[in-house]
């Protein structure tokens, strides 16, 4: 049991978790920490019982050397259960959306490394039925065993969890594909299986990267992936061993998923093991705990040979895909100096989507990166293979990386400029609606003036002959002149040049008033534009 | 932090440990029993011929780098290996001053004019094997008798040296026979001169398949044992460096036309067994059609290379002015690589069900 366990609150593909603890609370086992939000989530739940001592960013196994918000949990050394977890008593009579809101709500996601949340791959969608679930029994990466272990040590409750999870999809067949250089694995899963005769093993010769989804479909059944599809496509749903056994004890046991095997290897591994550990164990207490590193370890990597992820210290937890935990030594990691490509043409011949790895670098290193998506730039699956087998020690798998987020940067950037393209073009279209509005108003207002106007050359011959009563003709329609005025305070000049047209007194004064109230209702807008900046 | 000298870097994080050096050493090994063989048929003129070679295109190498401010590029052997090849396709006596034009010009024009090692389009030593026969075709012409390096008449030390180095044949009483057309060269004279294959071939000529395959034959120092560079490129297969695609298709594409006008007409098309031991045949499609970087690098596109370099060979020693045809065929289908690597791109995963 580790002294203090870091549990990231964004363990999967899709949405991060908010926390739903505070500091010093005490959380039983089990306990939901981390709330999902959105629909491509999943809860974290505490590893173990204890006491909430921080929440904060703390270090995760990202290429950069991110943080990651984590649940800080002083564990109690009791281990004790919530009471509130409830298993499915016989799930094969329960109904399937039961069933998946068991694996939803214990937080399983795809153990093979991709951390998908495994809910959405139990909820077909309607009108794909599908046909075959495919138990991915092969080894993400070399160097890794935790799966095979697993499969010797839990081969029928996984067997199990498959029998829950073909009723749930309801789904016909079932193939469990191992890797022939597991032959334990292959004993024990075939022996777990012989009551099922839904369900066989398939033993596949060994070859990275065969664990990936698209590869094994491939390897299994012949068939292809559309490219840009998923298996679904075919009527395949592919999950790993570790995932089944995870959804078996979700939904019998109710138990949310907070542990998992973890391979600790490498050369720089004193004793290298499979181990179970809790979600949020630091690296540090696995590595500890199997005996050591010897000194000169140069790679710390979190992950498998081929695609993990290096590490600078040991403080990051392990999470829900975190499958390895290598400590290479020097005469292990590839730290050659690149050469110029001979044009070898064994990155063409190693890419398990025949992709040609070697022309893709050429158009990398020319920043042509409009024609390395037309060489399928974004069908890679950054397995590694093509560097691996490369003979001038070209990255090429960084150049892909690299070159797949400058275009998806390009194709943001773009985006913004389409919107910020709308937008300029909705303010011009705003901008002339509130001009001819103006220009109506104006030609109101001229309307109304010259009405007034008119007026007032009628009144005024009148003036003279009757002398006692001047006033009151005139000032009517200079009432009645007044409020256009002010509802055109934003045009003081012809408001203004209007004034001195004015002939009677009473005209002048209103003109004033009209004026005063123009000036407070500027002042008033004034204010309100500045509070606003 | 527990430790501060732990590397940060992009995965994959291991290595298959194959590296250019390794590449070309591995082909150098994979010459050295045919390269032996031709110094124990031709003695030590063929020697010297191939250190000459060998020496200029190294020292071209690592001048010309040093004049581009490059870092040195000697350790990847590349130089070396052209050197090796380009010698292997000269006859055993070429002048010294011939051997070093070569390597010179495979080197310089061939290879570092395109920016070095990957960026050729052209096998620098082909091209320069024809620029050779194009510029001094009677020095690439004179085929010295086999004359074996403990042989009764062999050349000395000395004798070498002035072969080599003056053009001088040493002495009076090897000048008589020192020169013989080489069996393809026969062929094409004599069935020029209207006799049938086997008139041109047997009699005074005395050719003999079974020991053109062992490699007691005239001609250059690397047409001669088909059965050893067949040996070095069953070597180069089983250590993955190439695969099996272009020799066979190359192999293929002589040999199937060959058989077919043979069948067709034996009297004035020799059978295939004659195409495949003699000439270059075998060394271009393991050796030189082989190169890495003036080759296509997709499955789909070797077949076609391979094919074509195979039929244009047949046809340049069936009906062009030349009596050997490797190493235009191997050049022309070199230029038409980039297009080859264009048309043949893998149908990648997941495709093809999409078109369906």
């Amino acid at each position: 049991m580790p002294k203090r366990l870091y549990v990231p609150l964004h363990q999967h593909i899709g949405q991060p978790c908010e926390p739903c603890v505070v500091v010093g609370q005490k959380v039983l086992k089990g306990e939901e920490i981390g709330r999902a939000e959105g629909f491509v989530s999943a809860p974290v739940h505490a590893p173990t019982s204890g006491t909430v001592v921080a929440i904060k960013e703390h270090t995760a196994g990202h290429p950069s050397g991110l943080t990651l918000l984590c649940v800080v949990i002083d564990p109690d050394g009791k281990d004790q259960w919530s009471p509130a977890l409830q298993g499915i008593e016989n799930p094969l009579s329960a109904s399937p959306a039961a069933i998946r809101d068991k694996i939803r709500a214990a937080g399983v996601v795809g153990l093979g490394g991709a951390t998908f949340p495994s809910f959405i791959k139990m909820s077909p969608p309607q009108g794909k039925p599908v046909g075959l679930l495919l138990i991915n029994g092969v080894e993400c990466e070399p160097y890794l065993t935790c799966d095979a272990r697993l499969m010797e040590e839990h081969a029928r409750e996984i067997v199990a969890g498959i029998e829950i999870m073909l009723y749930a999809l309801q789904a016909k067949q079932c193939i469990i594909g191992i890797e022939d250089n597991k032959p334990g694995a292959i004993r024990t899963m075939t022996q777990a299986v012989g009551p099922f005769p839904s369900m066989r093993v398939q033993s596949l010769p060994v070859m990275y990267p065969q664990g990936g989804e698209k590869q094994l479909i491939e390897a299994v059944t012949g068939r292809q992936v559309p490219s840009g599809g998923l298996p679904i496509d075919l009527g395949i749903i592919v999950h790993n061993v570790a995932t089944a056994l995870a959804i078996r004890d979700a939904v019998l046991r109710g138990r949310p998923l907070i542990s998992r095997v973890v391979t600790v290897t490498g050369k720089g591994a004193v004793k290298p093991a499979n181990l179970e550990c809790l979600i949020g164990t630091p690296i540090r207490d696995l590595v500890e705990y199997s005996g050591g590193m010897h000194p000169g370890v140069r790679k710390l990597v979190l992950g498998g040979p081929m695609m993990g992820v290096t590490m600078q210290d040991m403080d990051v937890p392990v999470v829900k895909g975190t499958s390895g935990v290598l400590a290479l030594l020097q005469d292990e990691i590839a730290d050659q100096p690149e050469q110029a490509c001979i044009r070898c043409g064994h990155c063409v011949q190693a890419c398990p989507i025949r992709l040609v790895p070697c022309e893709m670098a050429w158009q990398a290193k020319n920043n042509q990166m409009d024609a390395m998506a037309d060489l399928h730039l974004f069908d890679c699956i950054e397995c590694g293979s093509c560097a691996y087998v490369c003979p001038s020690h070209i990255p090429l798998v960084h150049y892909f990386r690299f070159a797949k987020l400058t275009i998806q940067a390009d194709r943001r950037a773009q985006q913004r400029l389409e919107v910020d393209k709308a937008r300029t073009k909705a303010k011009e279209l705003r901008v002339q609606q509130e001009k001819e509005a103006k220009e109506r108003q104006k030609e109101a207002m001229k309307a109304a003036m010259a009405a007034k106007k008119k007026a007032a050359a009628e009144a005024a011959p009148a003036a003279p002959a009757v002398t006692s009563a001047p006033a009151a003709p005139a000032v009517a329609p200079s009432i009645e002149a007044t409020p256009p005025v002010e509802s055109a305070a934003g045009q003081p000049p012809q408001a203004d040049a209007a004034a001195p047209a004015a002939e009677s007194e009473a005209e002048i004064k209103a003109a004033r008033a009209a004026r005063a109230a123009r000036a407070a209702q500027a002042a008033r807008e004034a204010k309100a534009a500045k509070q606003q900046s | 932090m527990s430790q501060t000298n732990l590397l940060l870097s992009s995965s994959p994080h291991v290595h298959g440990g194959d590296s250019v050096s390794r590449v070309m050493q591995t082909v150098i090994w994979a010459l050295m029993p045919a390269t032996a063989m031709a110094v124990m048929v031709f003695g030590w003129p063929a020697l010297l011929v191939i250190l000459i070679t060998v020496a200029s295109c190294v020292v071209t190498e690592s001048l010309f780098v040093k004049l581009r401010r490059r870092p040195s590029t000697l350790g990847d052997r590349s130089a070396a290996l052209t050197g090796l090849l380009l010698a292997l396709t000269l006859p055993p006596h070429t002048p010294w001053w011939v051997c070093v034009s070569g390597g010179v010009f495979a080197i310089l024009v061939a290879k570092q004019v395109y920016g070095g090692l990957g960026f050729n389009m052209f096998n620098p030593a082909l091209a320069a094997r024809v620029f050779l026969l194009i510029s001094f075709p009677v020095q690439l012409t004179a085929w010295p008798v086999v004359n074996p390096l403990f042989g009764e008449h062999a050349y000395s030390l000395s004798d070498s040296i002035a072969i080599i180095m003056t053009g001088h044949q040493g002495g009076a009483e090897l000048v008589d026979a020192v020169t013989a057309a080489t069996p393809l060269g026969q062929y094409r004279t004599e069935t020029g001169l209207g006799k049938t294959v086997q008139e041109a071939l047997g009699g005074q000529f005395g050719f003999d398949e079974l020991q053109a395959a062992g490699g007691l034959v005239g001609g250059s120092l690397g047409e001669t044992s088909a059965l050893l560079l067949l040996a070095g490129g069953l070597y180069m297969l089983r250590k993955k460096l190439i695969t099996w695609h272009i020799p066979v298709t190359m192999l293929v594409g002589c040999l199937l036309p060959a058989t077919f006008f043979w069948v067709y007409d034996s009297a004035h098309y020799p059978d295939p067994i004659f195409h495949l031991v003699t000439g270059g045949l075998v060394i271009g499609a393991f050796f030189m059609a082989t190169d890495m970087v003036t080759s296509p690098v997709s499955i789909k596109g070797q077949v076609i290379f391979g094919l074509g370099c195979g039929l244009l060979t047949f046809l340049i020693r069936t009906w062009s002015g030349y009596p050997e045809g490797v190493s235009f065929a191997v050049l022309l289908m070199n230029a038409v690589v980039p297009l080859i690597d264009q048309y043949t791109r893998p149908a990648i995963y997941g495709q093809q069900s999409i078109k369906s």
